[in-house]
């Protein structure tokens, strides 16, 4: 996700040459390999007969999702604490390799491959980005070892060596959509940036506005860390939209929202409704500028339930009170105790063992009871739209009736067919 | 007739935005020839100071005004130090400079996270900025508008300091003629150490200003440095007038390519006729005429 480095210099293509030499360089290490060459080391080398267990946590601690992936972290470091203080998994106390992923795709791979086979951990937490993902994956598969990916993303995979427990689009875009269309929304405007993620999840919202006879007013990207949004407002506030559908990530939203309200446009004339604004981001827009405004997630930090109250005040006793907890967080959270669950189901900390034993594994997490498919390795998720409050937090306005199936290529709706090819 | 009115203020407020984030810059690398990486880290050391200034001073208002003042010696001192301790040892080494800068701006970003933390924080906006002025159907962000304001007076004053006060006659002499400055009785170093520190003060005056529209997070240099770098290599080197024409060109251009097509295609249609114009006229708009300048 990081800005391309379009160096401009004046008569200095080998000076342009080498910024992205000293980037690379920097940011990779000196330890690159080629990381698909290497399926054929795929017999593991994980150590169960040692008192303690290796697990990895791989999360980008520098670069431009560094924002966002800490919290992340923190959440796998309490979940880990938590599961060790009360006696570990199978009897072995959990032990964390933590690595940075520098908010860069290749570093991922190579660290993934690092923590694999070198490390011999029995499981990876993280990853945030698609294209960190999708670097990981290849890496994954080729030594057959596992990945918890803990963010929402754009579905349309699924594979046996990864679980997913972020939300798919039909656990999160869906039910916003659905949630618009109760509330007589006519014609919407998607904003978005310019990458993987906005891109399919627009598909999915364009389909689904077609089905339904939603208006789409217009469908604009910005690039990653786009910090000018006065052209897109003024075309926001030209189209009359009954509502915009924002999936712009990062540093982004911070921009947007301000220019949005300073153009005079409140969440009563045209809501915003955003799938990449959680807790954390809205201390940084300022809660002024974007109160009123509605989100879609699964969680937010005001979720009712005592298992949410004990999840908020122990991470707010590690992190400090004025943290607040999030969705990714809590998913992250949630991967590390489903892991535990169907190590302690199948027995073993084998992979196979793990993958034949995962269907129906549950946990009881803060945003409510979450069950493992064995299918497509996602997991059952509650939709919540929530609003956002003055005092930063979001509030649960409208939630799905229980945990919604994951449906990861939209098979089940009719009118997403030809979608997922 | 509200859209065009709204996409000429656009391009107004985007032109002024460019010209405050690369003014410092039309000194550093346009005046002295430095290709400083760090500049953007610069910015972001301006967007940290009005928030920093904000936690003591709670008015917002009052902040903002201190802020940039304040985000001016900040920016100022870090760009001064950077200099002594740097860049002075590399003047003949441009590409060891890029490297070396560009390196410092990666620390930089580091020490703020570490101090501030990943996430970004918020500066809030004094209540006499919130809200728009409505212009012939448009809205134009009273932000905005500021920003505008800002960008102008800076200029002013730095043209004024350059054209008048004895400082800026050193600084252009050491600009125009290096060798024959220092045998006039000028300390070439001191006027390098004040120029660096006038740019980089600039910068984090541009940061102090921005956070009224943007974020304030660690990577936040980032988006203004390539943008600061165009402004200055397509204004020409050396030349204040030729950064202010550049801004506004760019800004403009941008606001109207975006508004016909989108943000991301606007962004490859820009970089495509800089591309070009830098064929035609590769020193830039307009360049010293001299034999010293590289």
């Amino acid at each position: 996700m990081r800005l391309p480095r379009r160096s401009s210099l004046k008569r200095s293509a080998i000076a342009a040459g080498s910024v992205v030499a000293a980037t690379s360089l920097l940011l990779s290490g000196c330890g690159s390999k080629a990381t698909e060459s290497d399926s054929a080391n795929a017999a593991s080398c994980v150590d169960t007969s040692a008192p303690t267990i290796k697990v990895g946590a791989l999360n980008s601690l520098s670069g431009t999702m560094a924002i966002s992936e800490v919290t992340v972290r923190h959440a796998i470091d309490l979940a880990v604490e938590q599961i060790n203080a009360a006696g570990g998994v199978l009897g072995k106390q959990i032990q964390l390799v933590g690595e940075d992923g520098a908010s860069e795709p290749t570093v991922f791979a190579e660290k993934a491959q690092k923590l694999i086979s070198s490390d011999c951990v029995a499981a990876v937490f993280g990853g945030w980005t698609s294209s960190s993902r999708k670097a990981m994956l290849p890496v994954f598969e080729g030594a057959n070892a596992l990945l918890y990916y803990p963010v929402q993303y754009e579905g349309l995979e699924s594979s046996k060596n990864i679980f997913y427990t972020g939300a798919t689009t039909n656990q999160q875009i869906v039910p916003a959509l659905d949630y618009l269309k109760e509330k007589g929304i006519k014609s919407l405007y998607l904003v978005g940036s310019d990458y993987v993620f906005p891109q399919t999840a627009n598909r999915i919202i364009k389909a689904y506005a077609a089905a339904n006879g939603i208006e789409i007013k217009g469908e604009d990207y910005t690039p990653l860390g786009s910090t000018d949004f006065s052209t897109i407002v003024n075309k926001v506030r030209g189209s009359n939209a009954g509502a915009v559908f924002n999936t712009l990530n990062g540093d982004s939203n911070v921009a947007f929202f301000k220019e949005y309200t300073n153009a005079g446009l409140t969440p009563q004339k045209m809501p915003v409704v955003s799938v990449s604004i959680a807790e954390e981001e809205v201390t940084g827009i300022g809660a002024k500028n974007i109160e009123g405004q509605l989100t879609a997630w699964n969680y937010y930090q005001t979720v009712d339930n005592p298992v949410n109250k004990a999840f908020v005040k122990a991470y707010k006793d590690k992190y400090g009170q004025d943290k607040p907890t999030s969705d990714p967080m809590e998913a992250a959270y949630v991967s590390v105790y489903l892991w535990k669950n169907t190590v302690e189901k199948a027995k073993s900390f084998d992979v196979k063992a793990i993958q034949d034993n995962c269907g129906g594994v549950t946990f009881d997490a803060p945003e409510g009871l979450v069950t493992i498919d064995g299918e497509n390795h996602h997991i059952t998720k509650t939709a919540r739209i929530g609003e956002i409050h003055p005092d930063g937090l979001i509030y649960t306005i409208w939630q799905s009736q229980g945990p919604i199936k994951p449906d990861p290529y939209l098979k089940t709706y009719p009118w997403a067919a030809g979608l997922s090819s | 007739m509200d859209v065009l009115i709204g996409q000429l203020a656009t391009g107004l407020s985007l032109g002024s935005i460019l010209l405050l984030a690369a003014l410092g810059l039309s000194l550093t690398f346009g005046q002295m020839g430095v290709i400083n990486m760090a500049h953007g880290e610069f910015i972001m050391a301006g967007c940290y100071t009005a928030y920093v200034v904000q936690q003591i001073v709670s008015s917002a208002g009052v902040s903002l005004l201190i802020s940039l003042v304040v985000g001016f010696v900040v920016g100022g001192a870090m760009g001064a130090l950077l200099e002594v301790t740097l860049i002075q040892r590399m003047y003949d080494r441009p590409l060891d400079t890029l490297l070396v800068t560009f390196g410092v701006g990666l620390i930089l970003q580091q020490v703020a996270r570490d101090i501030f933390g990943a996430p970004a924080v918020n500066v809030v906006a004094p209540t006499w900025l919130s809200g728009g002025v409505e212009i012939l159907g448009a809205v134009v962000p009273k932000t905005r508008i500021f920003i505008l304001v800002l960008a102008v007076v800076c200029v002013a004053a730095l043209a004024t300091v350059l054209k008048v006060s004895p400082m800026g006659r050193r600084i252009r002499a050491v600009v125009q003629n290096r060798d024959l400055a220092e045998t006039s009785g000028i300390s070439s170093r001191k006027t390098d150490i004040t120029t660096f520190f006038i740019g980089s003060g600039l910068a984090a005056v541009a940061g102090v200003a921005l956070t009224l529209i943007g974020s304030t997070s660690p990577t936040i240099g980032q988006s203004y440095l390539i943008d600061a770098f165009l402004v200055v290599v397509v204004g020409g080197l050396g030349q204040i007038k030729g950064t202010v024409i550049a801004a506004f060109t760019l800004g403009f251009l941008n606001s109207f390519i975006e508004y016909s097509t989108t943000a991301s295609l606007a962004k490859v249609i820009v970089f495509v006729i800089i591309v070009i114009f830098l064929q035609v006229r590769p020193q830039g708009l307009f360049t010293v005429r001299t034999r010293s300048l590289v």
